[in-house]
C-alpha cells in the first residue's frame, strides 16, 4: 500500500470518527453512527498493518483476538449501574498504551536532521508519558472508587497543592534535563511522578464529583493519544486524540457549569466552604407511608419523577419504570427531569432509565422541565438529594449558592424517598425536605417502590 | 397517664374532642382513654364504637374528671367544669382567654393547668394542631352550603333544552383560611367566583383557587405577615374605597360571603345595609363572623333572616358543629397532634415544656400562675416579605450594560487571540516545518471537536464517553508501528499496547452499540 493510499484511508478515517461523534445529537441517527466509527476503526487498522509493512506476527494476532475477546465480554457482561467503572477503566488503558508508546519512542533509535527536531521530539515524548501516566493512575483510582473498591471519601493530605506544585516543577526539571543528555532514567523517573500524581489528584476527589473526574480522564486519553500522534507524526492520531480530548473537555465544562463550580476547584478537590451562617430552617421533616403516596398519585394527572445516584445503587430503575408504565397506563403525564450531575457519570441516568425500557423521550432535561413543575401535581424524588436543594437559589451563604438545581418544590406536592434523614454529599441540610409541601417517603428506595406497585394497579 | 373528653354542655354543640381513630393514635402515645357516654352521638360515633377502640366509656362528667389526668374539651369550658379540675390537671381546648378573665383566674387557683387551642401559634410547624384553621376550613365549606340551600338557582351555568341558566356569582370577603375553603368550594360547584382581601399577598393564593382577585389600587396597603396573618384595621380612606368596589359589585352578586375578623375587635362592617338593598331579590349573605357582631350590620347571630327586598341572612355561628363528624375528626387530630408534642419520649406522660414555643404560646394556666398573654414568639410567624425588590433596569441602562459587557468579552477575545498568534509565532520560529503542519492539524481538529460535541444531546453522554472510549483506542495505531521493532522490549510494551487498545476498541464500540439499542422511543 503507498503512503498516499494510506493517508486517503486515514483521512476517510477521520471523516467517519466525526461522524459518529456527531451522530450522537438525536438517539436514532446514534444508532446508525455508531457503525462508521466502527468502520473508521477498521479502515484505520488495515491501513496501517498493510501500509506500513507490519508483519502479522502471531504474538500481534495473538494480543488482537486476546484483546478482542476481553472486550466482547467486558462489553456484554457490564451492568449499567457499572458503566462509570468501565469507563474509567478503559481510559486507564488508552494512558498506560500511551506511557508504553513513549517509552518506546525513547528506546528506538531516532536520527535528527536538526536540535530543534531532536528538543521538540523529546518533548513530545515526556508530554505522552507524563499525560498517559497521570491518566492511568488517575482513572485506575477512579475506576476504584466507582466501583466501591477505594472509599469514596475524598482524601486531604496536608498542603497537597503544594504537594502537586512540586511533582509538577519536578516533572519539569526532569525534562530540562532529559534534553540535555542526562539519560532516559530522566524519563523513568518523570513517570513514576507522574503515576503518583494522578494517585494523588483523583484521591483527593469525593464521590459526587466523579462525573467531573471521569469527564477529565476522558479528556485526557484524548491528549495522551494527540500527544501520541506528534511522537510518531502520525496525523490520523493526532486528531482523533483532539476529538476524543475536547468532547471530554466540554463534558467536564458542562458538569462544572451544572455544579456552579470552578473547574480548578473541582480537580484540585475538596468542596466549597461556606461563607456564612447557614440560614435557619423552619418546620419538619413529615414522614408518609406508602398509602398515602399511592393515593396521591392516584389524584394525580401529571408526575415528575426526579432521579439520582441513589435509586442507581438501590437498584430500583426497573421499579420505576414499573410505576411509570403504570401510571402512564392510567393515562396520567409521567416524565423524568435529570439534572446534568445526577448519577456518576455524565448521561448515567438517561442510561440506566433506558435500559429499564422507560421511553427516552419523557425523559427530559433540567432546562426543559424546569419550568414546568409549577404545573405538576406530584413529585417524586428517588436518591437525590443537593440537585433539588433549594437552598442553591434561597440560602447565599450555602456552599451550593448559585448552582442550578431542580424546582421541583413549585409542584403542588412532592415525595421524597430517602434512606433516613442524613444529608447528600455536600453535607448540607435540604430545606426542601422541611417545605410544607414535602412529604418524606422514608426507606430503601427499591423497596419503598415495590410497595407502592403493590397499591397501585 | 389518663386522658378523657366530656360531653359538650353547650346547648346544639354536636363536636367531641376525641374519635374512636384519635383514641387509637393517643394510646399509641401511651395514654389509656376515656369517654363520657354519649359525648359522640352527635357526631356519629357511638360508645359501642369508642369501646371497640378500647376507650373506657364513664357515665357522668364528674366521673370523667376525675378518671382523668388530662381533659380534651371542644368549647370553652362552663365555670361547673372549671371547678371540676383538680391540681396538676390538664385541660385542652378552646378557652377564649383574652375575654374569659373569671374563667382563667378560677383555672389558676384551681392549679389546673389550661392550654388554650386558640393560641396556637401561626407557625408551619405548629400548623397541624392549629385548630382555628381546621375548623375555619370547615365553616367556609359550610357557609357555600348553607349559601346554596337558600338559593333559588343552580351554581354552575348550564345550557338546557329549558333554556340558559346563568353560573351565580359568589364574592367572598376576607381570603383567610375560611375564605379560600369557601372559594375553593363554591367554584368547585362552578360559580363564578370572586374575593377581596386587604392584604395584597394574597392575591396569588385567591388566584390559584380559581377565583377572580378584586384589585383594589391603594398605596398604603398593609402586609399581613407583621400581624401573624391576620388583617390589622384599615384607614378610613382606604375603607372609604374599598366599600364603593363592593358597592358596584352588589348588584351584580348572588351570594356574598364574608368573612373578616380583626383579632380581639368588634367585626368590621363591610356590607353595609345600602348593599344589601342594593342586591337582586334572592341573593344571599352568609356572615361568618356572625359571633363578633358581623360583618353586615343586618345580621342576627344564630340566624336566618330575610329583609325586605328578598335578601337572605344567615348568621349562623355553629358551621363547625352543623358538620359534626367532619369536624370532630379534624379538632381531634389537632389535639392528638398537641398531645404528641406534649409526649415527646411517647411513653403517655406529659411534659410539660415552657421552652417549647409552641407550648408555651398555648398555654394560659401553667403551675398556679397565669401566663396569657404569651411572650412573642422567638421566631416569626410567617415569613415577613422579601426585600424591596431593586428597582427596575431602563432599556438604556440594560443596553448599555449588555454592550459593556460585549466589549469586555471582545476585549478579551482579542487579547487571547494575539496571546495564542505570538505563541504560535514563536512556536514556529524554532519548530521545524513537519511539527507546524501536524499542529495545524492539531488545531483544526481541536475546533472542530468543540464544534460537533456541542451537538450531541445531554441524554447521550454516557454513550458519548463510550464511543470516545473506543475511538481512543486509536493509540493502537502507534503501537502497531513499533510492534516490529528489533528491540525485544519495545516489542513486547508494544504488544502489549495493541492488546489493551483492542480492550478498548472492541469493547467500546460493543458496549455503546448495546447501550444506544436500550434508548426507545415510546
Amino acid at each position: 500500500m503507498t503512503i498516499g493510499l494510506q493517508t486517503a484511508a486515514y483521512i476517510s478515517a477521520t471523516v467517519l470518527f466525526i461522524l459518529a461523534l456527531g451522530g450522537l445529537s438525536n438517539q436514532e441517527k446514534a444508532k446508525r453512527a455508531v457503525w462508521f466509527g466502527i468502520i473508521g476503526m477498521a479502515i484505520a487498522v488495515v491501513a496501517t498493518i498493510a501500509g506500513s509493512g507490519v508483519a502479522l506476527s502471531s504474538m500481534l494476532i495473538g494480543a488482537i483476538v486476546i484483546g478482542a475477546v476481553v472486550g466482547v465480554i467486558v462489553a456484554t457482561r457490564v451492568e449499567m449501574t457499572g458503566m462509570p467503572q468501565l469507563v474509567a477503566a478503559l481510559h486507564s488503558f488508552v494512558g498506560l498504551a500511551a506511557v508504553f508508546i513513549g517509552i518506546n519512542s525513547d528506546l528506538s533509535v531516532h536520527n535528527f536532521a536538526s536540535d530543534a527536531e531532536r528538543i521538540i521530539h523529546e518533548v513530545e515524548i515526556f508530554l505522552g508519558v507524563f499525560i498517559g501516566a497521570v491518566t492511568f493512575t488517575g482513572s485506575i483510582i477512579a475506576y476504584g472508587k466507582l466501583a466501591g473498591k477505594i472509599g469514596g471519601k475524598a482524601l486531604i493530605l496536608p498542603g497537597r497543592h503544594l504537594l502537586n506544585l512540586i511533582m509538577v516543577g519536578a516533572s519539569f526539571v526532569l525534562l530540562i534535563m532529559y534534553m540535555n543528555h542526562a539519560g532516559s532514567w530522566t524519563l523513568y523517573a518523570m513517570t513514576a511522578l507522574a503515576l503518583l500524581l494522578g494517585i494523588h489528584l483523583v484521591m483527593a476527589i469525593g464521590g459526587a464529583d466523579m462525573p467531573v473526574v471521569v469527564s477529565m480522564l476522558n479528556s485526557y486519553s484524548g491528549w495522551a493519544a494527540a500527544a501520541t500522534g506528534f511522537l510518531l507524526g502520525n496525523d490520523l492520531l493526532i486528531v482523533t486524540g483532539a476529538l476524543v480530548g475536547s468532547s471530554g473537555a466540554i463534558l467536564s465544562y458542562i458538569m462544572c457549569k451544572a455544579m456552579n463550580r470552578q473547574f480548578l476547584s473541582v480537580i484540585l478537590g475538596g468542596f466549597g466552604d461556606a461563607t456564612g451562617p447557614a440560614m435557619e430552617i423552619e418546620g419538619e421533616q413529615v414522614a408518609i407511608d406508602v398509602d398515602g403516596v399511592a393515593s396521591a398519585l392516584d389524584d394525580a394527572d401529571s408526575v415528575i419523577i426526579v432521579p439520582g445516584y441513589g435509586m442507581a445503587v438501590a437498584q430500583a430503575q426497573q421499579s420505576v419504570s414499573e410505576l411509570t408504565r403504570r401510571l402512564r397506563a392510567k393515562g396520567k403525564q409521567v416524565r423524568f427531569a435529570i439534572h446534568p450531575v445526577a448519577g456518576r457519570l455524565p448521561g448515567h441516568m438517561n442510561v440506566l432509565l433506558a435500559e429499564a425500557k422507560v421511553p427516552y423521550d419523557i425523559v427530559l432535561e433540567m432546562d426543559e422541565i424546569n419550568d414546568d413543575f409549577a404545573s405538576t401535581d406530584v413529585v417524586i424524588v428517588i436518591g437525590s438529594n443537593d440537585i433539588v436543594n433549594p437552598a442553591a437559589q434561597e440560602d447565599p451563604n450555602s456552599p451550593i449558592a448559585g448552582m442550578p438545581v431542580l424546582e421541583v418544590w413549585n409542584a403542588k406536592q412532592v415525595f421524597v424517598s430517602k434512606r433516613g434523614q442524613g444529608t447528600g454529599y455536600s453535607g448540607i441540610e435540604n430545606p426542601l425536605f422541611y417545605k410544607e409541601n414535602t412529604r418524606m417517603f422514608y426507606g430503601d428506595a427499591k423497596s419503598s417502590l415495590d410497595q407502592l406497585l403493590s397499591q397501585i394497579s | 397517664m389518663r386522658i378523657g373528653s366530656p360531653k359538650e354542655v353547650m346547648p346544639g354543640e354536636a363536636r367531641v374532642a376525641m374519635t374512636p381513630d384519635s383514641a387509637t393514635q393517643l394510646q399509641k402515645l401511651g395514654y389509656e382513654c376515656f369517654i363520657e357516654s354519649g359525648a359522640g352521638q352527635l357526631a356519629r360515633f357511638s360508645d359501642a364504637d369508642y369501646q371497640a377502640a378500647g376507650v373506657t366509656v364513664v357515665d357522668s362528667a364528674d366521673a370523667l374528671f376525675d378518671a382523668v389526668d388530662v381533659v380534651a374539651k371542644v368549647r370553652p369550658p362552663v365555670e361547673d367544669e372549671v371547678k371540676r379540675l383538680k391540681k396538676g390537671q390538664t385541660l385542652i381546648g378552646f378557652f377564649n382567654p383574652a375575654g374569659n378573665d373569671a374563667l382563667l383566674e378560677l383555672a389558676k387557683t384551681r392549679e389546673a393547668n389550661v392550654i388554650a387551642m386558640e393560641m396556637v401559634p401561626r407557625i408551619s410547624r405548629a400548623q397541624k394542631m392549629d385548630a382555628l384553621s381546621s375548623m375555619a376550613n370547615i365553616a367556609g365549606y359550610r357557609a357555600v352550603i348553607e349559601a346554596g340551600n337558600n338559593f333559588g338557582r343552580f351554581f354552575t351555568g348550564q345550557v338546557t333544552a329549558a333554556g340558559k341558566v346563568p353560573p351565580a356569582k359568589v364574592l367572598v370577603v376576607g381570603a383567610g383560611v375560611a375564605g379560600l375553603a369557601a372559594i375553593g368550594t363554591a367554584q368547585s360547584l362552578g360559580a363564578i367566583v370572586r374575593a377581596f382581601d386587604v392584604r395584597p399577598e394574597v392575591a396569588e393564593q385567591i388566584e390559584s383557587m380559581g377565583a377572580e382577585f378584586l384589585f383594589l389600587d391603594f398605596e398604603d396597603s398593609q402586609d399581613g405577615a407583621a400581624t401573624g396573618g391576620y388583617a390589622a384595621p384599615s384607614s378610613p380612606e382606604f375603607r372609604e374605597k374599598q366599600l364603593a368596589l363592593f358597592m358596584e359589585q352588589a348588584p351584580e352578586i348572588d351570594i356574598v360571603i364574608t368573612t373578616a375578623l380583626i383579632p380581639n375587635r368588634e367585626a368590621p362592617e363591610l356590607w353595609t345595609k345600602e348593599m344589601v338593598a342594593a342586591m337582586k331579590p334572592g341573593s344571599v349573605i352568609v356572615d361568618l363572623a356572625a359571633e363578633k357582631g358581623g360583618n353586615c350590620k343586618l345580621t342576627v347571630a344564630d340566624e336566618k333572616v330575610v329583609t325586605d327586598n328578598g335578601v337572605t341572612i344567615i348568621g349562623y355561628t355553629d358551621f363547625p358543629s352543623r358538620m359534626a363528624a367532619q369536624a370532630s375528626t379534624l379538632y381531634a387530630t389537632n389535639i392528638r397532634h398537641m398531645m404528641t408534642d406534649l409526649t415527646p419520649e411517647k411513653d403517655g406522660q406529659v411534659v410539660h415544656n415552657m421552652e417549647d414555643d409552641v407550648i408555651r404560646s398555648s398555654t394560659v394556666t401553667f403551675d398556679g400562675e397565669i401566663t396569657f398573654p404569651p411572650p412573642p414568639l422567638k421566631v416569626q410567624a410567617i415569613a415577613s416579605k422579601a426585600t424591596p425588590k431593586q428597582p427596575e433596569k431602563t432599556p438604556e441602562e440594560k443596553a448599555a450594560e449588555e454592550a459593556a459587557a460585549m466589549a469586555k468579552a471582545g476585549r478579551q477575545q482579542t487579547q487571547l487571540l494575539i496571546v495564542g498568534a505570538a505563541v504560535m509565532a514563536l512556536i514556529g520560529l524554532y519548530a521545524p516545518t513537519e511539527f507546524m503542519q501536524h499542529f495545524i492539524v492539531f488545531v483544526l481538529a481541536v475546533f472542530v471537536g468543540f464544534q460537533v460535541i456541542w451537538g450531541v444531546a445531554h441524554s447521550l453522554h454516557t454513550p458519548l464517553m463510550a464511543v470516545t472510549n473506543a475511538i481512543s483506542g486509536i493509540i493502537i495505531v502507534g503501537a502497531l508501528l513499533q510492534v516490529d521493532s528489533n528491540i525485544p522490549i519495545v516489542s513486547i510494551l508494544a504488544g502489549i499496547s495493541v492488546l489493551i487498545a483492542t480492550i478498548n476498541i472492541v469493547g467500546g464500540f460493543m458496549v455503546t452499540r448495546r447501550m444506544l439499542q436500550m434508548f426507545k422511543k415510546s
